[in-house]
């Protein structure tokens, strides 16, 4: 048994050591909020957090984020940042066919978590990695922007600091 | 062509006799009231106008009132990011007078009510949800807004003429009195419904035209949507399935002991597309395929390579084919032309590569087959599964999951991946979910055929196109499959052709033929058909021709345009909007125009383009479209910015290839779609219009490979004939 912590819940789960986390999430935890797009890092469906940073689940054997924080898209809006993005994304009307929608989202908030204001340029390093086959990358990018502007967002990072 | 197609299709699909009185019933449902409507629907003014109205509606077809005043409404057509499931519900709001805030949205069953008024089947297809529903749903929304303020006259003993709705709401101005549709639901129910529905003037829509954030968007963003991978059922295997390395191949022998050993595997079996395992989840079920070891017979596929096709093709194209159009004479018009020029194309296989691959759902029983999928094909889905299962179609049910895009790879002419996954719930006897993985998917075929073309071009003195012939060499779509009577026609399939034999340009002299090899890569159709490769060629010869005769590309095309054509309006926006001709560009930097109809709406793309270590660099995109009358505003913006996205991977990156009969793609590695990075901004201009509404999924994507293209010629002096353009190098 592999012990896991989602969504700051503790969870026991029944898998080989070398399931990837995102096979654990999906076909034992029923937590399909994160995708499936191609098994070996290149599009990025499949990103969580795992002690808050972004994370390919599709390579990540769940071995390794056995005793860390692991946060999915179902858990994204239990804080401020999650859900100011969901609001972002939900305000410039984001997605399209939604599928690649919830590692675009985790990568979004990684990236405004480290980086509360990030460039442009700053944003495309960050988000290069996650595909979109339905064109939303210019609106991923007003979203980002729009969070990075957010006068909550500034305030907490100017706390943090 | 296109009409009577369609009206073949129509006829053949209905079923029942036409009927023209409008019949209903009510019934109650979880607790709140329903309303439901027969509809003798006229079909949009886009489909087959002369079609006598025909299928009636059975209840609650559409529309569903609750007792809390919240309004289902029942969608026919999959959404797959194109957003149906919001300019659909707005089609019937608009008349209804809804609370836009209290939609919600339901995909319907498999019915012949919920068919297609063009095609006359359920599908989602062809750019043609908003044209085909566009009359339809307006018609249904009006019916029960009419209903519910009859309903509420009668329960205050007041003329309906007094009355009118609000909102949600029924209003008797003089005195003040009010009831909610909630509270009307069931009196409107038990109403014979109206014989005359008066549709609204589009001056007093407060809906239609109206920028509206999309009703599937909470959903999206909080990993609650649930698509066809998100199924899951008590008991519900994971089967991955070992298919033939070379298309039409058959298992010879296998050896799965191995395979079988692994923890989580419950079985493996043979099904006619291959091994299939069968696991508790997709890991056990991907780790055990790998293990099998399969001996295959691979049959005449394994002969077939890239470049030998390619050789085959363009030799092909030198050769008279069937005429899909002739105009004047070829021969005589190219003898008095002032300069000619003539060029090759090659256009490779692609594959769609939704993001969510392939996937089906299937629980087996006896007497019964419930499927779980991202369909855009019901109806040939729904027939197809009840025939492999030895079930009579009422004994079988497909639930139309959100789709993770697609792009038409998700309307098989064959049902492969529905046909197949039934196949496997008969030799599982436990509910199953048939995943492919990415390299499944990027494997299976079904791709975007695979042109060759050859165009000879002359001009006048005065510079304008005096002959023009066109030769298409490329496998049809609908050859072998049901579609084929109605869409092939003296040899010529309409989807291979269109864009060509339809280009709107003023050429006395002017022949297309078609020549449709056949081979064992199955194909299908690709977002925007056969447009995907036809603008391309069709678009870079004009702008040859622009610059043999010296001209300005868009000056030129609006010089050899009828003056009557709506692809006037489109390139004229663009044009302006992109300071074309005016607007001074950082060094480098080069616009290139396309201009190009299809599904009825008319798309100009200028690109601006720049080459950054060797590559091309697409910096800019100004479209400006017109589709008729717009529904929602944003959702034109969505679609043309995707099409664009869409139509720029393939042009730089895209390419499927064999080599003895093998894919060798497999990945987004080596199928990159576009990337972040690799983003242009784009603009979107929409022609205000009065016509009524036209396609609009698709038509984004055609002008944007040529628009790239004659940028790069204007700063290279090189004409790019062959896609991808990553292959050519501007060192």
């Amino acid at each position: 048994m592999i012990s896991l912590i989602i969504n700051g819940k503790t969870t026991k789960v029944d898998a080989d050591p070398n399931t990837p986390l995102l096979w654990v999430l999906r076909d034992h935890l029923q937590l399909t909020g994160t995708k499936y797009g191609c098994g070996i890092a290149q599009c990025g469906a499949c990103t969580v957090h795992l002690d808050g940073r972004a994370v390919r689940s599709c390579v990540t054997p769940v071995s390794m984020a056995s005793g860390k924080q692991v946060t999915t898209i179902e858990g994204l809006a239990e804080t401020a940042l999650g859900k100011t993005v969901q609001a972002a994304w939900q305000e410039v009307d984001v997605p399209q066919c939604g599928y690649c929608q919830s590692g675009q989202i985790m990568a979004a908030t990684a990236l405004l978590k480290e980086n509360p204001h990030p460039s442009e340029s700053e944003i495309t390093a960050a988000m290069d990695g996650i595909l979109c086959r339905c064109g939303t990358y210019n609106r991923i990018r007003a979203a980002i922007q729009k969070v990075a502007k957010h006068p909550l967002l500034a305030e907490q990072s100017g706390g943090a600091k | 062509m296109k009409t009577q197609m369609e009206n073949q299709m129509e006829n053949m699909a209905a079923q029942n006799p036409s009927r023209r009185k409008f019949l209903k019933e009510s019934t109650a449902l979880m607790g709140g009231l329903v309303i439901g409507f027969y509809l003798p629907i006229k079909s949009g003014r886009a489909y087959a106008a002369d079609a006598p109205p025909k299928l009636v509606y059975p209840p609650n077809a559409f529309i569903r009132i609750a007792a809390d005043d919240s309004i289902t409404i029942v969608v026919n057509k999959s959404e797959m990011g194109q957003g149906v499931y919001t300019s659909l519900p707005m089609l019937i709001a608009e008349e209804l007078e809804a609370d836009w805030s209290r939609i919600r949205v339901e995909s319907a069953p498999v019915a012949a009510v919920y068919n297609h008024t063009g095609f006359g089947m359920q599908m989602t297809g062809g750019s043609s949800s908003i044209p085909s529903s566009w009359e339809q749903l307006r018609q249904v929304g009006a019916s029960g807004r009419i209903l519910l303020i009859r309903a509420a006259a009668q329960q205050w003993g007041v003329p309906e003429g007094e009355c009118h709705a609000e909102n949600s709401q029924v209003i008797h101005a003089g005195s003040g009195k009010k009831l909610s549709y909630g509270k009307l639901a069931d009196a409107a129910a038990k109403l014979p419904l109206p014989d005359n529905v008066a549709l609204k003037s589009p001056k007093d829509f407060k809906l239609i035209g109206k920028a509206t954030k999309r009703l599937d968007t909470p959903a999206k963003i909080n990993g609650s949507a649930q698509f066809g991978l998100d199924v899951y059922l008590p008991g519900m295997l994971t089967v991955l399935i070992a298919r033939s390395p070379v298309f039409g191949g058959k298992v010879k022998r296998f050896d799965a002991t191995e395979a079988r050993k692994l923890p989580g595997v419950q079985g493996v079996y043979q099904v006619p597309t291959g091994i299939a395992v069968a696991a508790s989840g997709f890991w056990p079920a991907k780790t055990a395929r790998d293990l099998l070891e399969i001996e295959w017979d691979e049959g005449p596929g394994a002969a077939l390579s890239t470049p030998k096709m390619r050789a085959e093709y363009l030799e092909l194209a030198k050769q008279p084919g069937a005429i899909a159009r002739k105009d004047g004479d070829t021969v005589q018009g190219f003898k008095a032309a002032h300069k000619s020029i003539s060029a090759e194309y090659e256009i490779p296989y692609l594959a769609h590569a939704a993001m969510e691959p392939l996937n089906v759902v299937v629980d087996l029983k006896p007497d019964h087959c419930s499927i779980w999928t991202g369909t855009q094909m019901q109806t040939m889905d729904h027939a197809m599964a009840a025939k492999t299962a030895g079930l009579k179609p009422e004994q079988v049910e497909i639930h139309t999951t959100f789709l993770g895009g697609g792009f038409g790879r998700r309307a098989n002419p064959r049902s492969d991946f529905v046909i197949e996954a039934v196949q496997v719930a008969m030799a599982v006897a436990q509910p199953v979910k048939v995943v492919w993985t990415r390299e499944d998917d990027t494997r299976g075929g079904n791709y975007r055929p695979m042109w060759s073309d050859h165009i000879e071009a002359g001009i006048a003195k005065d510079g304008k196109p005096l002959a023009w012939k066109h030769t298409l060499v490329g496998q049809s779509i609908v050859a072998d499959t049901s579609f084929e009577a109605f869409m092939t026609h003296n040899g010529v399939d309409a989807t291979s052709v269109e864009g060509a034999a339809t280009l709107p340009y003023v050429i006395p002299n002017l022949q297309v033929e078609l020549h449709s090899p056949k081979n064992a890569v199955p194909v299908q159709w690709w977002r925007s058909v056969g447009h995907s490769h036809t603008a391309f060629v069709v678009e870079t010869m004009i702008d040859e021709l622009a610059h043999l005769a010296g001209k300005d590309p868009v000056a030129y095309r609006l010089g050899i345009l009828p003056a009557d054509s709506r692809y006037r309006g489109v390139l004229q926006l663009a044009a302006k909007n992109a300071g074309w001709g005016k607007k001074k560009l950082p060094a480098g930097h080069a616009y290139g125009v396309a201009v190009h109809k299809s599904f009825d709406s008319y798309v100009a793309e200028i690109a601006e383009v720049s080459l950054e270590n060797g590559k091309i660099r697409v910096h800019r995109v100004v479209a400006a479209v017109d589709c008729g009358m717009v529904i929602n505003p944003d959702g034109v913006r969505q679609q043309i910015e995707g099409g664009i996205v869409y139509g720029l991977s393939a042009a730089l990156h895209g390419a499927i290839t064999l080599e003895n009969g093998r894919v060798m793609q497999s990945n987004f590695h080596d199928y990159a779609p576009l990337r972040f990075s690799e983003m242009p901004r784009v603009e979107v201009h929409i022609v205000a219009s009065g016509e009524p509404p036209t396609g609009i999924g698709e038509p984004g994507t055609p002008p944007i490979a040529p628009a790239v293209a004659n940028a790069v010629f204007t700063l290279t002096g090189k004409r790019l004939r062959r896609m991808p353009f990553d292959q050519e190098s501007f060192a």
